[in-house]
């Protein structure tokens, strides 16, 4: 990653979320876990994590790989059940089956890779799941041209600008389609938005655009959910940070108390990235 | 603010489309490539005619009275190979429910009417425990269904031998209502002089709702997603295994409609009656522009494929050509076809993919 770029971004990012952090919202918390735990038979994927995700903010789990992100994003998501610990969705202790509960109770899921069908048109896509029907609904005929314009008017909420919503999905750049389905979740009335690694296979002018779509979202109410383990992602949009490592939850940060390097730091272990650097400057020299 | 603006409207600009123009927008459509294919056909064919009545409203009525059967089963096919299945026991299909329908009449007595009625209900039974054992078991489809393809073609032979002691079904002109119902499903009309099968009334009608359902509805909406990315589908909130099932039920029930056709048209059925025609249903759908892995294709294009097939069928005897060659050809259309359609929708697509 270019550093000029990154700053580039950085400072774009900056101005677009305005120079002050906002203040985590007061009131009740959107999402809630309390000393939340799983485990797969013998295997303690996590531990003891609490956090708590407030409307209007972009919070951020930081971690290495095997840190246990998948597993959170899972139960967060209604895919797994936490077998320790109480989840709880606007203060209320809930219980999800499945990601269809969780969809209902408003908290929607962005999988990196499998959040479109490449194949169907934008308009399809945007509304996949969500079709504007009338009558009898499996069989009533969706009402195309209004669907195709209500996409397009919905985008450019978002501030995602495509002429042609019945172009294949497939045909667009990844943050664009990640881009998309943000805008999707965002329309359809997602108070919550889990965002699974959406920058992880993007260049980093693509990244810059599914960023900015995270603060579009933020701005419009939205409790994001941002799972990355790439520390300068997260600390150009984030509000809160949660820092997982082998399961455990190591360190939480507010925005303004908090500098980039200490992120990189602690998602690191400090010490141990001390000695790498070391040793890549001693190769270097 | 608005230095973030600047810098992004740059990347928007050299990475969108600016403008589609009409003829992307018609490369687009998945069956262009059959409908063209069609065009080229139908001339050849009509060129090499040494009997004058290729092009004529009597050969029309030729070329539609074989196609019809293939275009009806082909476009339910072809929406469960959108929705990212292979129904193998389509063609078997068409026997089963024949002989089904026949026993009925002729060993039970019971009014034709009431007989196809319980036909259809078993091949929508039948569609279901396909549908059910591939979404359940995770199987690919193409084997679950030529398990499927296998055992009816065993229970065909078998169970029409144990009961009538031949390999025919036949005397179902004797049974309560038999006029009726060949009127509706096996009659013949003039449209100047010549005599169309009503089964093309079927087809027109079968594919002009297999297309609004696929393109219009809801559930066309499914299917496309089912095919496309079931994981993804199902991550959006769409019942990719309903889906599935669904169209499971509706191939074997179109198999089964064509299976009372044949049986009241011919007054009865053999036992083998139907086997091997899933590779026709298979070649209409592919040559109609359905994407062997699933996500795209249309109703149409599977009814353009049936037909070029009703003009092989027809022309090759015409021109005076041997009629052992009809297979080659159709299997020569089919490679060069989906061919064709893979080329334009990589064009269409802006090279992507």
């Amino acid at each position: 990653m270019s550093e000029e770029r990154n700053e580039e971004i950085e400072a774009a990012v900056e101005a677009a979320a305005g120079t002050e952090a906002a203040p985590p919202a007061a009131g009740t918390p959107a999402l809630e876990l309390d000393d939340v735990g799983k485990r797969f038979g013998s295997v303690v994927a996590l531990r003891d994590i609490s956090l708590h995700v407030d409307p209007g903010t972009v919070t951020c789990v930081l971690g290495d790989n095997g840190a246990g992100k998948s597993t959170l994003i899972k139960i967060l998501s209604g895919v797994h059940k936490p077998t320790s610990g109480e989840f709880r969705v606007d203060g209320l202790a809930v219980e999800f089956s499945s990601p269809r509960d969780a969809l209902a109770r408003g908290i929607a899921t962005v999988f990196q890779d499998l959040a479109t069908v490449p194949l169907m048109s934008i308009w399809r896509n945007f509304f996949l799941g969500n079709e504007p029907v009338s009558g009898f609904r499996p069989l009533g005929l969706m009402a195309v041209k209004e669907a195709q314009r209500m996409t397009k008017s919905a985008l450019l909420e978002m501030g995602i600008d495509l002429r042609d919503t019945n172009q294949a999905i497939g045909t667009l750049s990844g943050g664009e389609r990640q881009a998309v389905a943000i805008a999707r979740a965002v329309h359809f009335g997602a108070k919550v938005l889990i965002l699974d690694e959406p920058t992880s296979a993007l260049g980093v002018r693509q990244s810059g655009i599914v960023l900015k779509y995270i603060l579009a979202a933020r701005e419009q109410g939205v409790a994001v959910v941002f799972i990355t383990h790439n520390p300068h992602h997260a600390f150009m949009v984030g509000d809160r940070f949660y820092l997982l490592n082998r399961g455990r939850m190591i360190a939480s940060f507010v925005r303004g108390k908090v500098e980039l390097e200490d992120l990189i730091q602690a998602m690191a272990g400090g010490a141990e990235l001390e000695s790498l650097a070391h040793e890549i400057s001693s190769i270097r020299a | 603010m608005t230095n973030f603006e600047t810098s992004t409207s740059n990347i928007a600009v050299d990475e969108r489309v600016t403008r589609t123009p009409w003829y992307i927008r018609v490369m687009r459509r998945p069956e262009l490539g059959a409908l063209l294919g069609a065009i080229v056909i139908f001339i050849m064919f009509t060129v090499a005619d040494t009997t004058g009545n290729f092009a004529t409203l009597d050969g029309a009525a030729g070329w539609t009275d074989f196609a019809a059967p293939v275009g009806i089963v082909s476009v339910f096919v072809a929406l469960l190979m959108i929705g990212g299945e292979f129904d193998l026991s389509s063609g078997v299909m068409v026997g089963t429910s024949g002989l089904f329908a026949g026993l009925l009449i002729t060993e039970l007595g019971m009014n034709v009417w009431l007989a196809i009625l319980c036909t259809l209900v078993m091949a929508a039974v039948v569609g279901f425990v396909n549908g059910i054992l591939v979404v359940r078991t995770n199987l690919p489809s193409f084997i679950v269904t030529l398990a499927t393809f296998f055992v009816l073609k065993g229970v065909n032979l078998a169970a029409t031998k144990a009961v009538t002691g031949t390999v025919r079904v036949s005397g179902i002109d004797q049974g309560d209502g038999y006029d009726s119902a060949r009127a509706i499903f096996a009659s013949t009309f003039k449209v100047a002089g010549a005599d169309f099968q009503i089964t093309v009334i079927w087809w027109i009608i079968i594919t002009a709702i297999a297309t609004v359902l696929l393109t219009r509805t809801v559930f066309g909406n499914w299917i496309f997603a089912s095919g496309g990315d079931a994981n993804a589908a199902r991550n959006a909130g769409v019942p990719v295994n309903r889906t599935k099932i669904i169209l499971f039920m509706l191939t074997s029930l179109s198999a089964s409609l064509v299976g009372v056709m044949f049986l009241l048209r011919l007054h009865g059925m053999q036992a083998g009656q139907g086997v091997g025609q899933e590779f026709y249903y298979i070649i209409a759908a592919a040559v109609g522009g359905c994407l062997l892995t699933g996500g795209a294709g249309s109703a149409v294009g599977a009814s353009i494929g049936a037909l070029i097939m009703g003009f092989a069928a027809v022309g090759i005897p015409y021109a005076l050509w041997d009629q052992d060659w009809v297979s080659t050809f159709l299997g020569v259309i089919l490679f060069a076809a989906v061919l064709i359609n893979l080329t334009i929708s990589r064009r269409a697509q802006g090279g992507k993919k």
